[in-house]
């Protein structure tokens, strides 16, 4: 077997490889039939496409800073108390400064022996006396504060991700960007707002003893007692006097699961709570037997049940007038835990299935209309070498599908574009090309030197041109996003491409022409 | 088929100044466009908001769907009919909001379900973009156009001389010049997707123009003695003329495919590309060409 030949072969090779990797796609909404032996993977499709949804959500880790110094802030005050320090104040001050009021200016001491002790992460910027009151104030060094970020962060993540995987979405992606981003894609999601609810709950569960030695109605009235403050109930906004002070909180949750009480239909969030759990409610409603439990989501009560009895066990309910769906989500965020730091949502991009399916169908139309009048116009231009142009064109698509398959790559509508922009471009290296040969062949060559002359001097021309626009798409890629990315994508590939359908099959073809077939005169 | 007729010399160098005027005239029609008169009229992604594309089952108009926003305080929305007028189909954007925004597209279902009923009302896209995100996204639009800009001056430098370069990137901020001023003139959105047709038309414009430097520089070569420039860059030029229109021709034939049939979603993506292609087949012809016989009357 000669050179040209194995040259031929190898060509052949690759195309069929590429249409062995498409072929799976040509197949649309349909599945690939049993006795396919080749790869079963269709391109996968963009948001944009198949429809879903895709959120950037930043954790504001600066209140996870802020809640880490409130809880140092009851440590600190227990550990005041039991090494008889006299303390008027301690309060947590945002960002990350805590603030120590002592009604002894002597006790100074003690509290700086304490904090260096137990809060070693604590450090003293600033104390002042006034009045007989000693203010000092302590900053969390930067250190922690990163590490608690961080932490937040990484504690989101998992938590979301644990979420979105009992909410059932397939093939979701949740990735971190930059410092404190989580970056979501979410195919086939048809409720976004329930998809948001769900992500973006904080869920905090608390349990706070119902204040009931004082007057709700002085307290409504702006007289609240220490130790206590007015919420309110989650449907009714009715008002409730509350402890400051949660006995219990979700992280001691085992379980949560959506129950149906029977007598009225209605939805109950059944949960169980762990061993230590357990015993913290026990001790807690034996405390307090004939008193009001009140069950905090998010800092709005859900019901405030009267405790009968001291519960063993660990097994309790959240009711609420929930709906089924309600229910269903809010025991999902009970399971996957709560969230260190608040979300926002910085970005959001929702794109229904109609429209995914209308932007396929006008895609894959604008693509065969384009393509048959670039077919037609080439024939007709060129004739015989023209039909060689769009053999390589169809060559050119096969094979942008079946490198998409291949690397999974994601296939977006602004990509569809890109198809499309490379089917009108594709040919234009061919036009390099037999333009140069037609001026070959009117200097008088024969057929053959004026082929081999063409591509040779083409060459230059068509790699400097192609460069180019490929120079544009690699900035594309690396700067662009979602959609935008696509369109980087299947450019690239197109361009790549297009350059051996031209140099090496259309080359290959014309070549076999002159040279084999000994072809005396060419039509171009 | 012959497009040129070989031997064709067009006086392309003599016409030059005709059109230098020209593009100076559209340059600056652009410019006083985008700075003075009408600025850049940047969509939801560089400029931060909420944007909802809706379906209606039946005929609705604009002003029945203004109305329908009133209750919920954002009839000052831009509201815009899209697509066929079968659809009815629109598009509803309100500008970015200081309160938490996420649930301004819910505010909006809920205002069109509740006017119009529910099973009437489609939502077929929500755009929701913060102003950091949109800040990050209009930084990263930039630099791609800036970066693309200095790799492919770099490219061309390479493989040319540095007049040729210079031609080059002369044509280029030209065609993105007058891209952008015809978008700020119509008052078309600038969105990512029309930044990245801006980025192919750098690539495809400096396509055109390399075609016909190579034949220049293969000119050059070949020419011996004592030869007039401008005709060598006439030459050339009518030589790859059949070539840069052919190209150009196919190209423009599949993006009016996309502009007509792509639909709404990537019309001023194929808008700015269909522009692009034909002020980039301009200017390889008319600007970056005479830019080198500018470059190189000085010295001789």
């Amino acid at each position: 077997m000669n050179i040209f030949k194995l040259k031929g072969l190898l060509i052949l090779l690759v195309i069929v490889v590429g249409l062995f990797f498409a072929a799976p796609t040509f197949f649309g909404g349909k599945e690939v039939p049993e006795g396919w032996i080749g790869p079963k993977e269709k391109i996968k499709l963009g948001l944009d496409l198949q429809g879903g949804m895709h959120l950037v959500l930043k954790v504001v880790s600066e209140k996870a800073v802020e809640s880490r110094l409130t809880s140092i802030a009851s440590d600190l005050k227990g550990q005041m108390i039991s090494k008889r320090i006299h303390y008027k104040k301690v309060a947590s001050q945002s960002p990350d400064l805590l603030l120590v009021e002592l009604r002894e200016p002597d006790d100074y001491d003690k509290l700086d022996a304490l904090v260096l002790d137990g809060h070693p992460y604590l450090k003293e910027v600033d104390s002042s006396t006034k009045e007989g009151i000693t203010t000092v104030t302590y900053k969390m060094t930067e250190q922690e504060s990163a590490s608690i970020r961080e932490q937040a962060v990484a504690q989101a993540l998992e938590t979301i991700r644990n979420r979105i995987d009992q909410y059932g979405v397939s093939e979701p992606s949740i990735i971190p960007q930059g410092k404190d981003r989580i970056v979501l894609q979410l195919p086939g999601v048809t409720d976004p707002e329930r998809a948001k609810k769900l992500i973006g709950k904080t869920a905090i569960l608390e349990f706070k003893l119902v204040d009931e030695q004082h007057s709700l109605d002085d307290a409504v009235r702006g007289d609240v007692p220490a130790g206590s403050y007015v919420a309110y109930m989650k449907d009714a906004q009715k008002p409730i006097l509350l402890k400051d002070k949660a006995v219990m909180t979700g992280d001691l949750l085992d379980d949560a699961r959506v129950k149906i009480k029977t007598t009225y239909n209605e939805p109950y969030v059944a949960i169980s709570f762990n061993r230590e759990g357990a015993r913290i409610f026990e001790r807690v409603t034996s405390e307090n037997v004939g008193s009001r439990l009140a069950i905090l989501l998010d800092g709005k009560v859900s019901s405030a049940p009267v405790i009968r009895e001291a519960i063993s066990g660990g097994k309790a309910i959240i009711e609420g007038r929930f709906t089924l769906e309600e229910a269903t989500d809010l025991a999902i965020v009970l399971r996957a835990g709560s969230l260190p730091a608040p979300v926002e949502i910085l970005e959001e991009r929702t794109v229904g299935p109609s429209l995914g399916q209308d932007s396929i169908h006008k895609g894959f139309v604008s693509i065969m209309i384009g393509g048959a009048l670039v077919i037609i116009f080439m024939v007709v231009y060129y004739r015989f070498f023209g039909l060689l142009a769009d053999l390589a064109l169809v060559c050119n698509i096969v094979l942008i599908l079946g490198i998409l398959a291949l690397f999974h790559a994601v296939l977006t509508l602004p990509g569809i574009a890109g198809i499309v922009l490379t089917i009108g471009m594709a040919v234009d290296a061919n036009v390099i090309v037999y333009e140069r040969i037609k001026e070959e062949l009117r200097l008088g060559r024969t057929p053959k030197m004026a082929v081999e002359a063409g591509y040779k001097n083409a060459l230059s021309t068509v790699l400097d041109a192609n460069i180019t626009t490929l120079i544009a798409a690699v900035v594309l890629f690396q700067f662009g996003t979602g959609p935008v990315r696509g369109f980087a994508v299947t450019l690239s590939i197109g361009i790549l491409s297009s350059l051996f359908t031209v140099l090496v099959l259309c080359r290959w073809i014309i070549e076999w022409q002159v040279n084999y077939k000994k072809v005396e005169r060419i039509s171009i | 088929m012959e497009l040129i007729r070989p031997g064709t010399q067009i006086e392309f160098m003599k016409k030059k100044n005709i059109a230098f005027a020209l593009s100076i005239a559209l340059i600056v029609l652009s410019l006083t466009s985008i700075f003075f008169l009408k600025g850049i009229n940047y969509g939801i992604d560089f400029a931060g908001g909420t944007e909802v594309q809706v379906a209606f089952t039946d005929p609705v108009n604009t002003g029945d769907v203004r109305g329908a926003m009133d209750p919920i305080g954002l009839n000052n929305s831009i509201i815009q009919r899209i697509g066929a007028p079968d659809d009815h189909e629109f598009l509803i954007r309100t500008p970015m909001m200081n309160e938490a925004s996420d649930d301004i597209s819910q505010k909006i279902k809920g205002a069109l379900e509740g006017a119009f009923g529910g099973e009437k009302v489609d939502i077929r896209r929500i755009d929701m973009v913060g102003s950091a995100v949109s800040k990050d996204l209009k930084q990263k639009g930039f630099l791609s156009l800036f970066y693309a800009g200095i790799g492919i001056l770099i490219y061309i430098w390479w493989r040319f001389e540095f007049k040729f370069s210079l031609g080059a990137i002369l044509a280029l901020i030209h065609d993105v010049i007058i891209t952008v001023g015809i978008f700020s003139l119509t008052g078309k959105e600038i969105n990512l997707p029309v930044i990245a047709a801006l980025l192919t038309i750098v690539g495809y414009s400096l396509n055109d123009t390399i075609v016909v430097f190579d034949r220049i520089r293969e000119n050059l070569k070949k020419a011996s003695g004592s030869f007039e420039f401008s005709s060598l860059l006439d030459n050339s030029i009518s030589q790859t003329l059949s070539r840069t229109l052919l190209t150009s021709f196919t190209t423009l034939i599949v993006v009016l495919c996309l502009y007509l049939l792509g639909g709404s979603v990537i019309h001023d993506f194929a808008f700015a590309l269909m522009v692009g292609i034909i002020v980039g087949t301009y200017s390889s012809i008319f600007i970056a060409s005479p830019t080198l016989l500018i470059m190189s009357s000085g010295k001789k």
